[in-house]
């Protein structure tokens, strides 16, 4: 016969091992959620500096399948590339607003714009820019054009331009446009030239 | 002696590694599913023995599906019904009572695998209608979309008449033409074998395999095949001399490497002179890569697909030779569709996309990059079309002409789209977007409309496609 306290003591122990486990089981998966959001999260881009700059953003209206050219006030840095990559972030704020004439997912970044003498530039956008873009020809060719537009109107000397997502060159934006190239900023001007006019 | 029967083994072995390959390329395997929404293969992996298809890239064609995984369990939900597996058991939940499958099913990578003759015990669980598996052939029938037909003879030719308006890619051999559905429905005649009382066009076999179904015209003299009643009928008839070849398509079809299109002159002693391709036809996007998802039910790759079909149809209507670069959804890169395009010496390759942004017609030529360094015969691949923009641009403003005038919006544009860059002939893209309403794009009048402006505005830029 089993006396009846040591009956109720290794049951209570067995709760408290069971409530310990579970416990523990709880905090490592908080943990690992953390680390989730940890990774997930974007890093802050740096507030931009410098007096604020009247430029021309080039915006893409999908409805009619237009480009137009904006005037802006935004803050510019001095160095080129650094107001390169303001202007691109000042043209993707356009696209990611609620009421965006040319919607790009909220989570798309301009990581960095390189400026390569003579006059090529890289512009390195993230991977949630290229994984969230809309696909078709026209939708895809006024992202490019606007973009090209934006960075020939406003840094002078610029005559090409290559389009790199995380680093890397890809064949596609989103199945149409053709990263895989570097685009020749006259050939892109023609075509402002067409697209500025509503079918 | 023993060193010559060596040899002769030695031959016969070569002999038969050759011919392996070539008797025996169907592709890989894959199962076609016919519905009155929408026909697509996809493809068939081997597990202890049996053949397994991924149910859920099966169910989502019928509806808004959603998955769960737990451990070996799977669940999915459609139209209103959940199904639970669970990872290499035959057994199954449907709500709260039990089923069996014919064979365990399987769990890979979050994706459910299940036999190909369960899908006539599940799909009729979640798409409440009845499901016909053709097993040796891989063909399942989803409700009743079958298209019939009949074939009977007048004079020399052989007229085939089908219940609905079909499109098959079409291949001759010497003696014998054959029709190959891989996205038409189409279920045998009461013999599979038909005779005629013709000394030129005696005999026919139906046949089926690997999702598709064949018609094979045996004939005593090189035949050629014509379209008419919107595709509802073919006349099979002896060619006349040099459109023999011309009816040959050559397309990238089921295998994954390109089959070029003809690029020689046929050899002196040959009675078919070459007959040079007019135009090739490239449905975008296909296999893994489905373009724009249009909606839930309609990806941009099917829809590029039944157009260029549609277009070959219109520009063989009007006397002109068309290959298609893919008939079937096969995945393939912008660099096998240049290169397949530029082997066929063409006059001109027309791209085909589809979009759910803005209304009517756009017709794109190239965007040429910055680069480019041609020496001597060789072209720089990024811009080998640089020679052949005007022919494009005639081409593109001539097709634009008739979409406009048939009361389409177009418009004409440049863009940096693969693979217009990189091909020696005039080369245009059309996009089409829907008149009012995304079903529009699915519309076979519409679809017909494009099919007619592409056709006809090529027809009348012919002489200005290329140098005199």
């Amino acid at each position: 016969m089993i006396p009846r306290h040591l009956i109720f003591g290794t049951a209570a122990m067995l709760v408290i091992a069971l409530a310990a486990g579970m416990y523990a089981w709880h905090l490592r998966r908080q943990i690992a959620h953390q680390q989730i959001q940890t990774d997930v999260s974007h890093p802050a881009s740096p507030a931009p500096q410098g007096p604020m700059e009247q430029v021309t953003l080039w915006v893409a209206e999908d409805d009619p399948g237009t480009l137009r050219a904006r005037a802006a006030t935004i803050p510019m840095p001095s160095g080129r590339q650094e107001r390169a990559e303001e202007l691109m972030r000042a043209l993707l704020n356009v696209y990611t607003q609620e009421s965006s004439p040319h919607p790009i997912v909220p989570t798309a970044e301009v990581r960095t714009v390189f400026l390569v003498d003579p006059g090529l530039a890289v512009i390195d956008l993230n991977r949630a820019f290229a994984e969230g873009h809309r696909s078709g020809i026209l939708v895809e060719e006024l992202t490019i054009a606007s973009m090209v537009q934006t960075i020939t109107a406003n840094i002078p000397g610029t005559t090409r331009v290559k389009f790199l997502i995380d680093g890397k060159s890809q064949p596609t934006l989103a199945g149409h446009a053709d990263l895989s190239i570097t685009y020749d900023v006259s050939a892109i001007q023609q075509l402002a030239s067409v697209l500025q006019n509503t079918p | 002696m023993h060193w010559s029967r060596y040899r002769l083994r030695l031959c016969v072995c070569i002999c038969l590694v050759i011919s392996a390959p070539i008797s025996g390329s169907s592709g890989p395997k894959q199962l076609t599913i016919f519905s009155d929404a929408a026909s697509f293969s996809l493809p068939v992996r081997e597990q202890g023995g049996r053949e397994y298809v991924d149910l859920m890239e099966i169910l989502r064609r019928f509806g808004r599906t959603d998955t769960r995984s737990d451990h070996d369990r799977w669940r999915v939900t459609l139209n209103n019904l959940t199904v639970e597996f669970k990872n290499g058991k035959t057994r199954f939940k449907v709500g709260k009572s039990d089923a069996d499958l014919s064979a365990p099913f399987y769990l890979e990578n979050g994706m459910g695998y299940v036999t190909v003759d369960s899908l006539t015990t599940l799909l009729p669980l979640f798409l409440q209608t009845q499901v016909t598996l053709h097993q040796n052939s891989r063909r399942l029938f989803v409700g009743n979309p079958a298209v019939h037909f009949t074939a009977q003879t007048s004079g020399t030719a052989l007229v085939l008449n089908f219940s609905s308006a079909v499109n098959p890619s079409i291949s001759t051999e010497p003696g014998k033409l054959r029709m190959s559905f891989s996205r038409e429905p189409l279920v045998a005649p009461g013999t599979e074998r038909l005779s005629f009382d013709s000394k030129v066009i005696p005999s026919a076999v139906y046949s089926e395999e690997n999702g598709t179904a064949a018609i094979t015209v045996n004939g005593s003299a090189p035949l050629f095949a014509r379209f008419s009643n919107d595709g509802r009928t073919i006349n099979i008839s002896p060619a006349p001399q040099g459109a023999a070849q011309a009816a040959s398509t050559p397309t990238i079809n089921q295998g994954n490497a390109p089959a070029a299109p003809p690029q020689a002159p046929a050899p002196a002693s040959s009675p078919i002179p070459f007959v040079p391709v007019f135009a090739v036809i490239d449905p975008a996007h296909g296999g893994d890569d489905q373009g724009e998802q249009l909606s839930p039910q309609l990806a941009e790759k099917d829809v590029t697909l039944a157009i260029a079909t549609r277009i070959r149809q219109e520009l063989q209507a009007r006397g002109m030779t068309a290959v298609l670069l893919r008939s079937s959804d096969i995945t393939l890169a912008a660099d096998q569709r240049a290169s397949a395009a530029n082997r066929s010496q063409a006059t001109v390759y027309i791209a085909v996309h589809a979009v759910s942004l803005g209304s009517g017609v756009r017709v794109y030529t190239s965007l040429l990059p910055a680069s480019g360094d041609s020496r001597g015969p060789f072209l720089d691949w990024q811009t080998a079309q640089s020679g052949y923009r005007t022919f494009s641009q005639a081409a593109a403003e001539s097709v634009a002409a008739e979409v406009s005038r048939r009361q389409m919006k177009s418009r004409t544009l440049v863009a940096p789209l693969q693979p217009l860059n990189n091909l020696e002939m005039a080369s245009v893209a059309v996009e089409l977007a829907p008149r009012s309403t995304i079903a529009d794009l699915n519309s076979p009048n519409y679809q017909q409309t494009l099919a007619e402006s592409v056709a006809a505005g090529l027809a009348a830029a012919h002489d200005r496609l290329r140098k005199p």
